[in-house]
């Protein structure tokens, strides 16, 4: 929910050429800068390096393995039976609690819901998007502050009757009633779109004007495929908010057959004992939840990281 | 949002101003009905989200501030009654404190630290692969950091505790009363912390090289530059990520309610939590919307206060 909204800067003007600097005395201040971000990484890096390690454990060597850096006998045991690929006797032995957990359920609703909510809103929002910044039509100045008030607006104010109207509706527990609310508009998508279009050259949508293409063909041949990258960041950004979104998915899909991964995660945390936590089967759970967001960081992490550099630069 | 606005005075635009947009006084009418035609079509997909799942839940839920209901039956009108309860409702008040102890400490430690950061990639010159390490924690779910962090904090074979009791610090578990709005600042600073710096590293990448070529030969030292050039001059992305932190740090749910459970030790008990709980534990919808309501006053509130403070609308870059 805050994700999607985290960098609403100004964009107007593609990034301009790092600034390139070589400060003269380098040797003591560069290695201890060195230092310091190696530092960072580690911190970073170790605790998800942890819970894969714990994933591979034997939950009957948890403890004996507390402190080591290795797992001294790795299995992937964790993972088949959070993965519902065991038998529930199979389960028990290897340390769970026999409860019934299906992971790849979870993360196949968590595909469906993030994948559908990315695709149709970020097309919905550049229609808009389009339209706030090309097109001329009464009230639209007034209508677009309308949407960006929007983004002041706290989740959880509009979470309540949300439900309300779900529940109303019948549709709690529906995969549709999980994608209804973000499905079609984000004020933030608007807003960064809405940007971009507004710095796209206007000539070939003149050109393309005196040619007799109306306004909607200058959008879907012209604006479209001349912003294929902003659209794919925008895609990949709501992607990635929605696979963690959390509080809607609890109340509004919470069951079964409509929960998603990180709601199946904490159902999954409440089923194990308080007094001694399934941690073998619990971090196999966060690593396939962790597992997408970091092929999209292996194959995607340039473009990632360049669209925080387009959002943060002004 | 004055800064929002005035974005959108570019060129292309003033032109198109002038064709009027009250669709009167138009030099081409057949094209502006046109425009406006293709507008509609263009809009209503979102401006349906935007009417059913924004406009009406903010009629709705301000309604609902008003009423006593429980899901079950109708929402009964009882007028200003719910918020005369909050006035006198102490777990609102220390809610509300525990949020902004959380939202001052996390937005000060990943502000000071993301700064530093930024500072160190703009002079080393970071590879994106290095700078997408960086950006891991923010893209997991905030469930999983929880658990793992519950994991590395585990009182008996925890990781991290062990190397803390090892080091002389006891006593830091997950679950230790004293520790846990503590432990909960941290866990969000780690994972907000990559991500703020490259938000930050960003627009240290407008500042012009020159600047501090000129700097240099004027014999400034690293940390005058620091002070003297790069902090000015990104002010605006300042203000900005600070404005959207906060608003966000007012929001933190996922990892209180994963990792605390379904009924969290108060000492972690943020306003997002109570208000939850109201609705959905207590079923007290009416009196939840109306604590939602306050939230929403003061977050607008804070961002006004910030937005004059930073003035944010003004940059010496530009």
């Amino acid at each position: 929910m805050t994700t999607t909204t985290a960098a609403p800067a100004a964009v107007s003007t593609p990034v301009r050429q790092r600034s390139r600097f070589v400060p003269r005395r380098l040797a003591p201040g560069r290695l201890g800068a060195w230092l310091v971000l190696g530092l960072v990484v580690v911190a970073t890096v170790f605790p998800f390096y942890w819970m894969v390690r714990t994933s591979l454990t034997p939950t009957a060597d948890l403890i004996a393995d507390s402190d080591r850096l290795f797992p001294t006998d790795p299995t992937l045991v964790n993972f088949r039976r959070v993965l519902g690929l065991t038998t529930t006797e199979e389960a028990i032995a290897a340390g769970g609690t026999g409860a019934s957990i299906n992971f790849l359920r979870y993360t196949m609703n968590s595909f469906i819901f993030a994948g559908s909510v990315a695709l149709t809103q970020t097309l919905s929002c550049a229609a808009a998007a389009y339209a706030f910044a090309r097109l001329t039509f009464r009230g639209r100045d007034g209508l677009f502050v309308l949407i960006i008030a929007g983004l002041m607006i706290p989740g959880i104010f509009t979470l309540l009757p949300n439900f309300a109207l779900m529940r109303e509706l019948g549709l709690l527990n529906t995969m549709l009633a999980l994608v209804a609310p973000s499905l079609l508009v984000t004020p933030f998508a608007i807003f960064f779109l809405r940007q971009f279009f507004l710095s796209l050259p206007r000539s070939v949508e003149e050109a393309a004007m005196l040619d007799g293409v109306g306004p909607l063909g200058r959008f879907w041949r012209f604006a479209l495929p001349m912003s294929r990258g902003p659209i794919a960041t925008m895609i990949l950004i709501t992607f990635v908010g929605m696979w963690k979104e959390y509080l809607w998915p609890l109340v509004a899909g919470n069951s079964e057959s409509t929960r998603v991964l990180t709601v199946g995660l904490s159902v999954f945390q409440q089923q194990s004992p308080n007094t001694r936590p399934d941690w073998t089967g619990l971090m196999a759970g966060s690593t396939l939840s962790v597992i997408p967001v970091l092929l999209i960081l292996i194959f995607l992490g340039r473009q990632l990281v360049q669209s925080l550099n387009f959002s943060g630069g002004k | 949002m004055t800064r929002l606005l005035e974005t959108s005075a570019d060129p292309g635009r003033r032109r198109d101003s002038d064709d009027g947009p009250s669709g009167r006084a138009v030099k081409k009418p057949i094209r502006d009905r046109k425009e406006a035609w293709a507008a509609a079509i263009l809009l209503l997909p979102a401006l349906f989200g935007f009417a059913v799942f924004w406009i009406y839940p903010t009629i709705r839920g301000t309604y609902y501030s008003m009423t006593d209901f429980n899901l079950l039956r109708e929402p009964e009108f009882i007028g200003l009654e719910n918020f005369r309860q909050i006035a006198s409702d102490p777990q609102v008040w220390s809610s509300l404190r525990i949020t902004a102890v959380f939202a001052i400490a996390n937005i000060v430690l990943v502000m000071v630290l993301a700064l530093v950061l930024a500072a160190l990639m703009q002079r080393l010159n970071l590879k994106t692969w290095l700078r997408s390490v960086l950006l891991l924690p923010w893209l997991v779910p905030n469930v999983a950091i929880a658990l793992i962090w519950g994991w590395l904090l585990d009182a008996n074979v925890g990781y991290l505790k062990n190397l803390l009791d090892s080091v002389g610090i006891g006593g830091v578990t997950f679950y230790n009363p004293k520790a846990a709005l503590w432990i909960i600042v941290m866990i969000s600073v780690w994972s907000g912390l990559g991500y703020t710096a490259l938000l930050l590293y960003a627009g240290m990448l407008q500042v012009p090289a020159e600047l501090y070529e000129a700097g240099s030969i004027d014999g400034a030292s690293e940390t005058r530059m620091f002070f003297g050039i790069t902090l000015p001059l990104i002010r605006p992305v300042i203000a900005l990520v600070l404005v959207v932190s906060f608003i966000g740090s007012f929001q933190v749910f996922d990892l209180v309610q994963v990792g605390y459970g379904n009924n969290p030790i108060p000492e972690v008990r943020v306003i997002y939590y109570y208000i939850y709980q109201l609705a959905f534990s207590f079923h007290r919808m009416g009196y939840a919307s109306a604590v939602s309501i306050l939230l929403v006053v003061l977050l607008g509130a804070l961002t006004y206060v910030q937005l004059r403070i930073m003035r944010a609308n003004r940059s010496d870059l530009a």
